[in-house]
């Protein structure tokens, strides 16, 4: 008994007291702003291995990012990552930056539908569902519960059977041999339901893009709720996308 | 000679590499792990060309710290004789070469699909019709576990046969997170690329593949690694093993109810995976290993960082272990709970952790060295029940020897290199190997480029591979709410397994 509480005690506090204002701590590559320099448009766009950045003008998608950092590396005055992990949007196109903006990427709350915010803000609960992911992901959701992170402060848990559940949150970028689960979980799931993609590959494919063995014609007739960017998603942008996208009125 | 003799990270010329009967090449490579602890497959796949099959085997000898790679040539239409039958640490390879090119063997035990791969020679094989062991009888019932588990967690499907609570027997079928990773290799061109794709092989072992993948590539291109390179990459591979081992440690205790342990554990792992994000930007250390060169040097701030880290850590994990292994009711949940024997351990052909927990020693930092290791002088940790208290505790003892490893490393901080970046094609017509021991365990990549110098096979074998089947013999006549825990302290790879 003494010795569990000393333990306890050298653990001191633990705990991210915000974590809606909490520093990443060392390098992170949160949110990109693309300046308006002028480059060599087709090298910048030849460098990314994920095909993410387009141009005319030039934008970054950071549905298609991991943020390597490697075109920041090569043009630090034309690309440059800041550390803001609030990144998570309901609609895919806001997490494309284009050069010349430096704008939070926020929610919208004009096209989330009308019964997200008075069903889920108090209490939520996911099945998280890895399709062809990479394990990463799965590390940080964990991580979002641990004592420091701690999501579930929110009322937001993650649960064992669909049937519990408010939505599912698919990470991975969703291969032939898991299509059939991921519709069967996300049938069982009362109405009604979220559905949210988490990391570049559940959103894009990301590096399986052009894959063959890909199969995300499940995603065709369902609803994509949100999007949780990062490779894998920092737990600071799993924890403020969930937050903002039930809460934020 | 039938074969060639290699050393880890060495690429040969594909002409260098004897072309055998297959008859000469089975009992060349059955011959040379008969008997012999030290001995072990690395790797054996298949490569297709003009509509035959060329095998090659490489096995490792942890004595004389090199590898024998053999080759031969068969087509579909034969039938051959299988490793299998007379050596089951063959039983995997052979069951993938059969699923991808369709080989028939005569006398296999156990030829069933492996991971289901979109282009597998028999596509009227289904994930929905695999072919369970079953046993008919009143007394004993099934349970089917997955693909989709109780948790965060990678899918795959557990068929369990039970007497009571008892398991009798458990299949495990695996393939659910299939997604063609090794023909990516090849059909991503740019250097970038596929390192990215090394780094998504499994995403808890980020720095054992992409050092396993720089170090193919570098061995294929002539790069002479630098000082700083390595000493960078041992670092990470040893950071990556104490913030997974420690996470593991947190997993083991949250599935025996243990919640102060599960607490403590999992706080501890973010120290050390913020101090990744601290060095390169990414906690899961993605974006930190580059194929030639240091793109996040170890500089003198982050050793001083790094130190006063570990200086805080290690009192708080030292403490939590002093507590949970004193603990007679976390004590009697580990003690001889999934016991795999040094007999079925050897028989099955484990690696990394999945071997040292059974008396079998096998790691590659020690029996093959690259990086900084032959200067490090590892030792293995060797336990010898083979039950869930012997996997926990070589975690235990693995992230205390780690922190040792990188003390010792940060007195003596390499000069950073200036690195041109001179981008090589490889070398045409190759063949080249590279063994890294990942927390896990050993982790084999080969490589084989054609007369462009193009890569044209790319094989992964990440040790969960080897290690499945030890969890599957691990859980026999356990009760079968102890499933979790042996699960849990083998923690093996879903998407590493299934590429």
């Amino acid at each position: 008994m003494f010795n569990n509480l000393k333990i306890i005690y050298h653990q001191g506090k633990q705990f991210i007291p915000d974590v809606t204002t909490a520093q990443v701590p060392g390098i992170f590559r949160g949110r990109p702003i693309i300046s308006t320099e002028k480059v060599d448009e087709n090298e910048l766009k030849d460098i990314c291995p994920m095909d993410a950045i387009s141009i005319n003008p030039i934008r970054l998608d950071m549905g298609r990012c991991t943020f390597c950092g490697e075109c920041a590396r090569q043009f630090p005055r034309k690309i440059r990552f800041t550390k803001e992990y609030k990144i998570s949007s309901n609609e895919r196109e806001r997490l494309v930056v284009q050069e010349g903006e430096d704008k939070p990427i926020e929610m919208n709350t004009q096209s989330r539908r009308k019964e997200i915010r008075s069903l889920f803000s108090q209490s939520l609960k996911l099945r998280q569902v890895s399709a062809g992911g990479d394990n990463s992901c799965e590390w940080e959701l964990s991580a979002s519960n641990n004592v420091q992170f701690d999501l579930s402060r929110f009322g937001i848990e993650f649960v064992a059977s669909p049937r519990h559940s408010d939505g599912i949150l698919v990470t991975g970028p969703i291969n032939e041999n898991m299509a059939k689960p991921l519709r069967i979980a996300y049938d069982a799931i009362p109405e009604p339901k979220l559905f949210i993609l988490c990391g570049v590959d559940a959103i894009s494919g990301g590096i399986f893009a052009n894959s063959e063995v890909l199969e995300r014609s499940v995603l065709n007739d369902i609803k994509i709720d949100l999007y949780i960017p990062g490779n894998p998603s920092h737990p600071l942008t799993i924890i403020n996308g969930l937050v903002d996208f039930t809460r934020k009125k | 000679m039938n074969y060639v003799t290699i050393i880890n990270n060495q690429s040969i010329s594909l002409n260098d590499i004897p072309e055998i009967q297959y008859f000469e090449f089975f009992e060349l490579n059955l011959g040379l792990v008969q008997d012999a602890v030290q001995r072990h497959c690395v790797n054996y796949f298949g490569f297709p060309f003009d509509k035959r099959v060329k095998l090659f085997c490489c096995i490792a000898d942890d004595s004389t710290h090199q590898i024998y790679v053999s080759s031969t040539i068969v087509t579909a239409q034969e039938s051959l004789l299988s490793f299998s039958a007379k050596n089951f640490g063959f039983e995997k390879f052979e069951r993938e070469i059969h699923e991808n090119y369709g080989l028939k063997y005569k006398d296999h035990p156990w030829l069933k699909p492996v991971r289901y791969p979109k282009n597998r020679f028999d596509q009227s094989k289904t994930m929905a019709n695999y072919p369970f062991f079953s046993i008919d009888s009143e007394e004993l019932h099934e349970v089917a576990v997955g693909p989709i588990h109780a948790g965060i967690i990678e899918p795959g499907h557990f068929r369990f046969i039970c007497n009571g609570e008892q398991i009798l027997h458990l299949e495990i079928q695996l393939g659910y997170q299939h997604r063609g990773i090794e023909q990516q290799f090849l059909n991503k061109q740019k250097l970038l690329q596929r390192a990215t794709l090394a780094e998504s092989i499994a995403g808890d072992t980020v720095v054992g593949h992409t050092t396993a993948f720089s170090h193919i590539w570098e061995s294929l291109v002539d790069f002479n690694l630098t000082r700083d390179i390595a000493y960078s990459r041992t670092i990470a591979l040893e950071l990556e093993r104490i913030a997974i081992h420690t996470g593991d440690l947190s997993a083991v205790c949250t599935d025996i109810a243990y919640q102060l342990g599960s607490s403590v554990f999992g706080r501890l792992r973010t120290p050390i995976v913020n101090f990744m994000q601290e060095w390169g930007g990414n906690r899961l250390s993605k974006g930190l290993i580059r194929p030639e060169r240091n793109q996040f040097p170890f500089t003198p701030e982050l050793a001083a960082r790094l130190t006063e880290i570990l200086n805080i850590y290690e009192p708080d994990f030292l403490e939590m272990n002093e507590q949970m292994f004193n603990l007679p009711s976390v004590l009697s949940r580990f003690e001889r709970t999934g016991v795999v024997s040094h007999e079925d351990v050897l028989s099955i052909g484990t690696v990394g952790m999945a071997a040292r927990m059974s008396g079998l020693k096998r790691d590659i930092r020690q029996s093959h060295p690259y990086l900084l290791y032959s200067e490090i002088d590892h030792k293995p940790i060797v336990k010898n029940h083979g039950d869930v208290y012997s996997r926990v505790q070589i975690r235990k003892e693995e992230v205390k020897q780690s922190m040792k490893y990188i003390r010792t490393m940060l007195n003596n901080i390499p000069h950073i290199n200036e690195n041109s970046i001179d981008l090589k094609t490889p070398k045409p017509n190759s063949f080249a190997i590279s063994l890294v021991e990942g927390w896990r365990g050993e982790i084999c990549h080969c490589a084989i480029t054609d007369e462009k110098g193009k890569l044209s096979h790319y094989k992964i074998k990440d040790p969960s591979f080897h290690n499945w089947l030890a969890l599957a013999i691990a859980v026999r006549n356990n009760e079968i709410s102890d499933f979790p825990i042996c699960n849990k302290s083998f923690n093996l790879s879903y998407a590493g397994h299934d590429l």
